[in-house]
């Protein structure tokens, strides 16, 4: 380790990116990039699907009953703010060297950024406009699906997005405990110095979120045309 | 026809809103509730509905009780339209006005149709359909408002405060369209404001509210503004009770005379000290002077039969000479109410 480790990695060109890349993309063995790609897009979507479908209940609850709104957006901000590795650390005593140590905390964090913004969506339902659905008869059940969610996903999906790049991103801290993904690369390029590793990592983490970001972007378009109209007015 | 019998609303801290409240509000015609802010208006409205819920008392829809009819179902029966206009922001003009039918199960091609339909009937271009709220002004909104209330056709039609948030000339003509829409379709209407003019326009019934929730007095316009029942009536009327209700006063027995009427090209030579320029096609021009010097000056007109004395007098009032041009529907002069026919009928209307 005489030599710096940067003008090291620097020393291996592009010529070499290529061909290690070839090599490396589907060994069939554990550890290609293609199967850390495989764990990186599971441990990145579970979160991501498991937070909304946990954060929306937590937040229609908290939207009806306000008082329960504070305690519960501060348990997931304090959990937010906890440092992955303890968190890591407590949780290999129960679900071991598992991707689901990794889904766990992804989830938490989800879960912190989604409930505000299931809130925060409910609450940005005009009154008048709840009201005159009272009023022409709709059932509190049918008002909340027809009326109150579809007005609240804007902002549901603005914190949707958040989520995604994040969750993308974070994944790779998972490599602590030997589960992150394409985050793996990056330790891998640590102990043996050696560029290509790093870039490919960097380079698929990057372009999964801006893959995940334009989904959500294109499912906002399409399920909110609304909100355009009323850009373009 | 709806019935308050003996309505009370008053809320856990003690506050009543309501206080023994008992009218009807026939069938057919349009009651108004009219009062200051405080006055429980807008509660009795949504009494009505069950949006609120009344304390004691028996609130009756054709002489059942609403308090037995389940929320959703009684409210799918009755029309309501809100200030806001209260649109979903996120369907298309033709879906929010198709609501309540789809809520009562209609097919949806059925409920899109008679949408379509409404919008049309509200003054709206259909093509409008499709487009969102946003994209509509506050006005157009309000329409669509109405449209949506009255989809499903039902007989009660609730509104609340619908033509305050927009502007005079604008509320003016939703007025107008209001008292068109009801001639056609003869809905028993609650309507509440807080503007005593709206109350006097529209009501074939006004309920005056005083704050605390008590009935001051009901009564159509007419007698509300000469007979006023106590001093907070009177006050809220306002300072000229005598002359806006020359509104109720008609014109068809005003006399007319047809002998100041004179050819556009006049030069003088008439004894009155003003006759009327009248174009070839029969439409008014101006005031001259009898010895034919000056340019025409300004002219006011109404419609003998269809305006009102209020409107007759505003047109006198408008122009030199001190006489009314009554014009037909066509817009052709029909003759000249001088200050002598004038004056006649309002000795009669201060009279009767």
């Amino acid at each position: 380790m005489g030599e710096p480790l940067l003008s090291r990695l620097i020393a291996d060109g592009p010529p070499s990116l290529w061909e290690w890349i070839a090599r490396n993309w589907d060994t069939g063995r554990v550890g290609s990039i293609k199967d850390l790609l495989g764990d990186h897009l599971v441990m990145s979507l579970v979160p991501i699907v498991a937070g909304l479908v946990l954060a929306l209940p937590l937040g229609l609850a908290s939207a009806r009953w306000r008082w329960l709104y504070q305690p519960t957006a501060g348990v997931f901000n304090v959990v937010y703010a906890l440092p992955s590795l303890p968190v890591f650390m407590l949780l290999i005593s129960v679900t071991g060297l598992s991707k689901t140590t990794v889904i766990i905390p992804l989830t938490f964090y989800a879960i912190a950024v989604l409930l505000p913004a299931v809130v925060d969506g409910l609450g940005s339902v005009p009154d008048h406009v709840r009201q005159s659905a009272v009023a022409m008869g709709f059932t509190p059940l049918r008002r909340l699906v027809q009326v109150e969610l579809p007005i609240a996903v804007p902002v549901v999906l603005a914190g949707l997005r958040v989520v995604a790049v994040s969750s993308i991103s974070l994944v790779s801290v998972g490599a602590l405990i030997g589960q992150g993904g394409l985050g793996m690369l990056f330790t891998r390029a640590y102990q043996n110095p050696f560029l290509p590793p790093v870039i490919v990592g960097i380079v698929l983490i990057v372009a999964l979120a801006l893959v995940a970001d334009g989904l959500l972007v294109l499912a906002q378009r399409l399920l909110t045309p609304w909100v355009r109209a009323r850009r373009a007015s | 026809m709806i019935t308050f019998d003996a309505v009370t609303k008053r809320y856990a801290d003690g506050t009543v809103a309501v206080d023994n409240l008992s009218l009807e509000a026939p069938t057919g015609e349009i009651t108004v509730f009219v009062g200051p802010s405080g006055c429980g208006k807008t509660t009795s409205l949504r009494m009505i509905n069950r949006m609120i819920d009344a304390t004691e008392g028996r609130i009756l829809l054709d002489g059942d009780p609403v308090q037995d009819i389940d929320p959703p179902k009684l409210r799918r029966g009755i029309g309501y339209v809100i200030q806001q206009a209260g649109l979903f922001p996120h369907k298309k003009i033709v879906d929010n006005v198709a609501t309540v039918p789809l809520l009562l199960g209609w097919d949806r091609g059925k409920a899109r149709s008679r949408a379509m339909e409404l919008l049309e009937r509200v003054g709206l271009d259909p093509a409008m359909g499709e487009r969102y709220p946003f994209q509509l002004s506050g006005g157009q909104q309000q329409r669509v408002g109405v449209a949506r209330a009255l989809a499903a056709d039902p007989p009660v039609l609730l509104m609340d405060e619908p033509f305050s948030a927009v502007d005079p000339i604008v509320r003016t003509s939703l007025q107008d369209e209001l008292l068109r829409l009801q001639a056609e379709l003869n809905k028993t209407i609650v309507f509440v404001t807080h503007d005593i003019d709206e109350a006097i326009k529209l009501g074939d019934r006004v309920a005056v509210l005083r704050v605390g929730g008590r009935l001051a007095q009901l009564a159509d316009p007419k007698t509300l503004l000469s007979e006023p029942a106590d001093d907070f009536v009177r006050e809220f009327l306002g300072h000229d009770r005598g002359i806006r209700r020359l509104q109720f006063v008609g014109t068809e027995g005003l006399r007319l005379r047809t002998d100041l009427t004179v050819p556009a090209g006049f030069s003088g030579g008439s004894p009155e000290p003003w006759v009327l320029a009248v174009s070839d096609d029969g439409r008014p021009v101006g005031w001259l002077r009898g010895d034919g010097g000056g340019e025409p000056e300004p002219y006011g007109t109404f419609r003998p039969g269809r305006d009102s004395m209020r409107s007759a007098l505003d047109a006198a009032l408008l122009s030199p000479s001190g006489c009314a041009v009554a014009v037909g529907e066509d817009g052709k002069v029909a003759g000249v109410a001088t200050r002598e026919a004038l004056d006649e009928a309002l000795a009669e209307a201060a009279d009767g």
